[in-house]
Formats: C-alpha cells, structure tokens, sequence
C-alpha cells in the first residue's frame, strides 16, 4: 500500500477558500441563484469569469508550460467544496475539471490552453449518469462528419467546445455553433443539462475517447465527493443555525434531544465525507492508490449529502417547502449528485473487483 | 531541548549500562524508568526526561530493535492511561515518587472504581460513600464495571465525601489499596460467557489521608482529567486498511466463497466503505493532532467505531450460516486482555454490544457533539441546585 495520504488542508489551500467563498458571497446569493433558475441564462456569467478569469482557477489542473497554474485536485477540490456550499451555477466541475482531464488525455495544447484561461469552456459530451469505466454512447462518424443525439450532457448549454465520443473510438472536439444543443428540464435547477445533436457535423479528432473519458469521469467523481461536502457542510451549518433560532414551546427547537441526536449523527457523518473526499483529491493529485479513493469517496458522498439536504428539509419543516428558501436547491443539485458520474452501487461494484470482494 | 539525537544516544547507554544478557527484565525496566526513558514528556525523576511526547517513538524503536522487553503494556491499561497522568498531574511529591516507578514497570496494576450501579451515565451522583475518621477515610459502598480488578493492587477510587452540597462539589478522589481487608471483588458474568469486569464491594475500607488526591470535595475535576485520557486513549491510533473488525469478514468472504450471497455482498460492500472511511476520519484526526490543530472529530470516532463494530460483526454471524447457530465457549473465565476482534463471530457480535455502554453511552456522545461541537442549547438541569442527599433515586 502506498504512503499515508495528506488529509489535512494547507495554509494555501485555506487561502484560496477564502477567496473563492468571498467571490462567491458577493455573486451567488440564494435569492439570485433562485432567480436565474428560471432565466435565459442558467449559468451565472459573471462569477464564472471572476473564477476563471480573475482568479485563474480554471487551469488549477494544467501543468504551467500548457498556460495553465499547475496546481492539483488538492486545490481543485477546495474550489469544488465552496462552489457546493453555494449551489453556484457554474460549469467548473464539467469544463475545468472533467473536459480539461479529457483533453490533458489527448495531444490538445491550444484548446487546453484556452480552456485553461476561462477564455473558452468545455463539456464531455458522455451523460452525467455514467460511472468511470462504464458505458457510454458514442455518435456515428461516417465521411470525415459526425451524426447522433447525446442526452443529459452537463453544462453543454453556453460551451464553446463539445468533446465528442465517436464509434471510431476517437474523441472529437466539436465547436458548439456547429451542434444543436436543446436544454433538457434538468431535476438539479443549477447545473444544466441539454440534448447534444450533431448532424453532419465537423470534428477535430483529439485522440482515444475511451482512455480519456475514463481518465475525465474519475477525476470527475473523485472531486464531486468534495461539491459533495460542501452541500452537505451548507445544509447542516444553516440548520443548526436556524434551530438555535426557530422557537417552538418556549424554547429553542433545537434544544430538543431528538433533534440535537440526529444533527449530531448529521454531523459525524460530514467529518467522514471530509476524509473521503480530502482522500480522494490527494489521491487523484499523487496518484497513489487513486481508483479505490475515488470509489470510497463516491460509494459513501451521495447518501451523505443527500441525507443532509433531506435532514435540511424537513428540520427546517414548511419554509423548507417553499420555494423561496434555498434548501430545495440543495436537495436537486445532492440528489442528482447522487446519480452524477454513477451511482454509489456501481462504485460499490467497482470497489468489489478492487479489493478482491467477488459477488457470488 | 532533548532531540531525538540525544535519546538515541542515551538509550545506547541505557543497553551498554544494562545488558540484555545478564539484566533481569524488571531490573531492565527500573533502569528504563530512571534512565528518564519510559515516558519521555514526564518529568525527570519520574520515569521521563521533560521531552516531547512525539519522540517516545524513537525510543520504542530502538529498544524494539535492540530485543529489549518492554512493560507489557497491555496488561495496565488504566494504569498507564488514566491513573499516571492523573496522580503526575494532581499528586504530591511523595505520591508520585511511591506510585509512578511501579505503576510503570507493571509490578503495580491498577484498576478504576468509578461506575456504580446507581450512578452510570450520571456518574456525578455516585453514593458510596468516604467519611473522615483521624488521619484516615472509612469507605462503605459498592462498585461496578471494574476490569481487572481480580489482578490489581491499586485502584483510582472516587467516593462522596460531602452528601450535603450539590452531587458535583462533595466528591473527592482516592488511590485505594485493592488488599484492604475490606474491599471483595466478584466477577460480574457478562452476555459473551466470560467475566472480564467485575463487582467491587467496600466495606470499611480504611484509605490514609496520605492517599487522597487532589483536595476534599474535589474529586470530579481530578476525575475529568483521568476520563479525557480515555478519551485520548481511545483516538489518535494508526490502522491500516482492514485493521479493524472489517478484517475478519473480509478474509472470510475470500476464503469462502460457498457463504456468498447478493444480500450479504451489498451489505459487506457498503460496511467495508463505511470502515475505510472511519479509517481515513482517524487517520485526519491523527495528522490534525500531529500539526498541533486539534479538532473536534475525536468526539465522534468512538460514536463510528461503536456502530461499525456491532453492525459487522452482526453481519458476520449471518455470513457464517449455518456455523452462525454456533457459539465457541460459554464458560465462564475470567480474562486478563480483551480483544475486540478476537475469538468467533458470535462473541465478537456479543462483545461489541458493549461498544456503545463502555467509557460513555452513545446517547451521551451525541449530547456531548450536539452541544460542545454544534453549539446546541443543553439539556435542563434540574440537579445543578440541589445537595445530592435530596436528589431522587
């Protein structure tokens, strides 16, 4: 087994988490996150290009001689907690972090360079269903053009480029003005999915789609245990918070011990996810031991985050129906995590050929 | 500054001084202690060299390989963990020079007479009871939960010194002679067959003034200090992956693929995620000690061992089938080491019962991370006011 993981945040990584939730404070507000949900618009632009423009966060994961900041998923992952903690409706998990893994699998300088600065985004045109490792659909690719219908592909709606896995075992980078992208009615609110329809159109081939998707959808699932995280760290700080407020019978609803045991057991179940998912990040960085972290992390984050925001709801009890509060967006965005990048069973299944736990 | 160069070089001195060879193990571990090498962040005198705490690794590593015993540390637990740090830090001058030197070498074990029938998560309202008579303390009352009590010589004793001020002020703490005439130890035969703990009954047991610790009446913040080293001892440790009750369903479920079935592999799948994860929390919680950054997570990882060890092993017994309707042993023993994960499925299932009872209630914990870690409001006390004489039993 490989040496210990660093599971600890350095005083870097603290640092940028104080930027990002600062730059975040000031453009991803709940009433404004709620509000664009229902907008033209569903990507917030202008947080997206302070991130990725002012704070060069998109090229985290770019080595610097391919204009990027040569950082790792260690610092990634901190960018991916606070985005959690706002709901922010930005396409940094799917350009910054699985289209640019794709591409770093390809021989692709200019278009990782562009990713790299914000100038451009990317989408991986592989539903956002799809575990690492696990099937996808590919398009037919007949007389140097591309032709078929991708479905539930994240953030392609605003992306400049679409990565597009064709039959010939090729990935192809295909501008997004040459596509047909139909927004689909996602059940997550702040992170888009649309309809990919490619007729006859143009590809610049990148190189094999199968070792780059691959290599996409594990980092993929390996940092989104971190959005994770931060889902499940909102949700419960903002209960405790407003059952320290909310009175019922006289005192404080959350003096009650039937409430205090299940924030409680809520509580410990987030420090584990924060070790699952600090583990995983260092994982991906080092790559040491990375495909069984990154299975760990995604076969425990989903029921995490998912029993916070369910916790959130119904602890919060009518305001939290309504939809004016912002903890249905938590409730979306964990549970559609909860199926993003495969389900914690198919990481269970990854995990029994792993570690040599065979079904019957 | 004591540095790691200079305690290598001393225990080369210690080993050249005292050769493995000719040197008597007890005699080995006297020199050990006075040499400042047993616990190198205690004080000099007293078995330590005023070193940090992180360096008594190199010492145990240098020892080890030299071959040399060490204090068999295992057999005295409370006494290392929770008595010693308690009498260094409350103890006179004589108490600690009497106490530490064979507490340490293990010629001294000792046990902890705490818990009461009356008194268990509410430790504070105990009832036995220590009434001053000259120069001594005649001690009547009755305790329980005690391991190891049938192999110790001393025992940490809390007993009620004042029944008239509120249950926290009239508590004071003892060191208490286990071969008083007046003190009986009955094995207490627990759900697994075997009689680890045991009963303690008092009776007119006479403990000098001299083994008092800390000052009459207060006996609950001496207290504290030995129950945050149980805390400490339960945290902090390294596991590798599968080091815990994991382990042996997992070797199991390879060896015997004729138990295998799709209910039992989901259900192993998403225990063995949940041990790796309370692994990897642990091991956090380490690092963050490490880099002097404490947090709060200690308080939940008993909490997560508790669950994970009954959940497993409950597993376990089902994964055996047919052998899972088989118990080892009923007998009654009297054990001198647990092992959590030792012997068969169904003790261990039995024994971790136990898991969320020992060294606070799981029910307590929570309380505990509700209100110190979430900042939630406290349970009503409605015994803060009241002299423990009028509480209600």
């Amino acid at each position: 087994m490989s040496a210990q993981p660093d599971l600890l945040y350095s005083e870097e990584e603290e640092a940028l988490r104080a930027a990002v939730r600062d730059l975040l404070a000031d453009h991803c507000d709940a009433p404004g996150v709620i509000a664009r949900t229902e907008s033209d618009t569903p990507h917030d632009l202008a947080a997206w290009k302070a991130l990725a423009d002012g704070m060069g966060l998109a090229g985290l994961l770019v080595p610097e001689d391919k204009g990027g900041q040569g950082a790792t998923h260690r610092e990634a992952a901190v960018v991916l907690e606070e985005l959690g903690r706002a709901v922010a409706p930005v396409p940094y998990l799917t350009s910054a972090v699985v289209a640019t893994e794709a591409l770093l699998a390809c021989d692709a300088d200019e278009l990782l360079a562009e990713l790299a600065s914000g100038r451009k985004t990317g989408a991986l045109a592989v539903s956002l269903s799809v575990a690492p490792g696990g099937a996808y659909k590919v398009v037919r690719h007949e007389g140097g053009a591309l032709h078929g219908e991708l479905t539930a592909i994240a953030d392609a709606q605003g992306a400049d480029v679409l990565l597009v896995p064709a039959d010939d075992g090729g990935l192809y980078a295909v501008d997004a003005t040459s596509a047909t992208v139909t927004p689909q009615v996602a059940f997550d609110l702040t992170r888009p999915l649309a309809t990919v329809t490619l007729d006859g159109a143009r590809g610049r081939l990148l190189g094999d789609a199968e070792v780059a998707v691959h290599r996409a959808l594990r980092a993929g699932a390996g940092l989104l245990a971190s959005e994770q995280l931060g889902l499940a760290e909102w949700t419960l700080t903002e209960t405790v918070r407003y059952l320290k407020e909310r009175k019922q019978f006289n005192r404080p609803v959350g003096g009650f011990q039937a409430l205090k045991h299940r924030l409680a057991q809520l509580w410990l179940e987030v420090v584990n996810l924060r070790a699952a998912a600090r583990n995983a990040a260092d994982a991906l960085a080092t790559g040491a031991d990375a495909d069984v972290a990154v299975a760990v992390a995604q076969a425990y984050a989903a029921s995490v985050a998912v029993h916070a925001a369910e916790e959130a709801l119904q602890l919060h009890a009518g305001i939290g129906m309504t939809w004016e509060h912002p903890v249905h967006l938590y409730l979306k965005r964990a549970k559609a995590d909860s199926i993003a990048y495969g389900t914690a069973g198919a990481h269970r299944a990854r995990l029994a050929e792993l570690v040599d736990l065979q079904a019957p | 500054m004591t540095d790691a160069a200079e305690l290598k070089r001393r225990t080369a001195e210690l080993l050249a001084a005292h050769p493995l060879a000719t040197t008597d193990r007890l005699d080995f571990l006297k020199a050990r202690f006075d040499a400042g090498l047993a616990w190198v962040h205690y004080p000099q005198g007293l078995g330590g060299l005023n070193a940090p705490r992180s360096l008594q690794a190199v010492v145990d590593a240098e020892l080890e390989a030299a071959g040399a015993p060490d204090n068999d540390p295992r057999r005295n637990g409370i006494g290392l963990g929770m008595a010693a740090p308690t009498i260094l830090r409350y103890g006179t001058e004589e108490q600690k020079q009497r106490f530490l030197r064979p507490l340490w070498v293990g010629e001294e074990v000792w046990c902890q007479l705490f818990s009461e029938p009356g008194a268990g998560s509410d430790l504070a309202a105990l009832g036995t009871r220590a009434v001053r008579e000259g120069d001594s303390w005649v001690v009547n009352g009755q305790k329980v939960w005690t391991s190891g009590a049938h192999n110790s010589r001393w025992a940490i004793l809390i007993a009620r010194t004042d029944p008239d001020v509120p249950k926290h002020a009239g508590i004071t703490y003892f060191l208490c002679d286990m071969t008083d005439p007046g003190v009986e130890v009955r094995p207490l035969r627990q759900i697994t067959g075997e009689a680890e703990f045991n009963e303690v009954f008092l009776t007119d047991v006479r403990i000098p003034d001299t083994c008092r610790l800390g000052e009459v009446g207060d006996g609950w913040k001496v207290a504290q200090t030995t129950l945050n080293n149980e805390r400490v001892a339960i945290g902090g440790m390294r596991l590798p992956r599968e080091g815990g009750m994991i382990g042996p369903v997992s070797k199991t479920w390879r060896e015997r693929p004729e138990l295998r079935t799709q209910d039992l592999h989901q259900r192993l799948l998403k225990l063995w995620v949940d041990s790796e994860v309370a692994r990897l929390t642990a091991e956090r919680l380490r690092q963050q000690l490490v880099a002097g950054q404490p947090g709060p997570e200690g308080a939940g990882m008993k909490l997560a061992f508790a669950r994970l060890n009954q959940e497993i092993s409950g597993l376990e017994v089902e994964v055996r089938g047919e052998e899972g309707l088989l118990y080892d042993d009923w007998t009654l023993r009297r054990p001198e080491l647990v092992d959590f994960t030792g012997r068969d499925a169904g003790y261990r299932y039995l024994r971790s019962k136990g898991n969320s009872i020992e060294g606070g209630t799981s029910e307590v914990l929570l309380n505990i991370v509700a209100e110190r870690v979430l900042g939630l409001p406290a349970e009503p006390r409605t015994d803060k006011d009241v002299a423990w004489k009028d509480l209600s039993r």
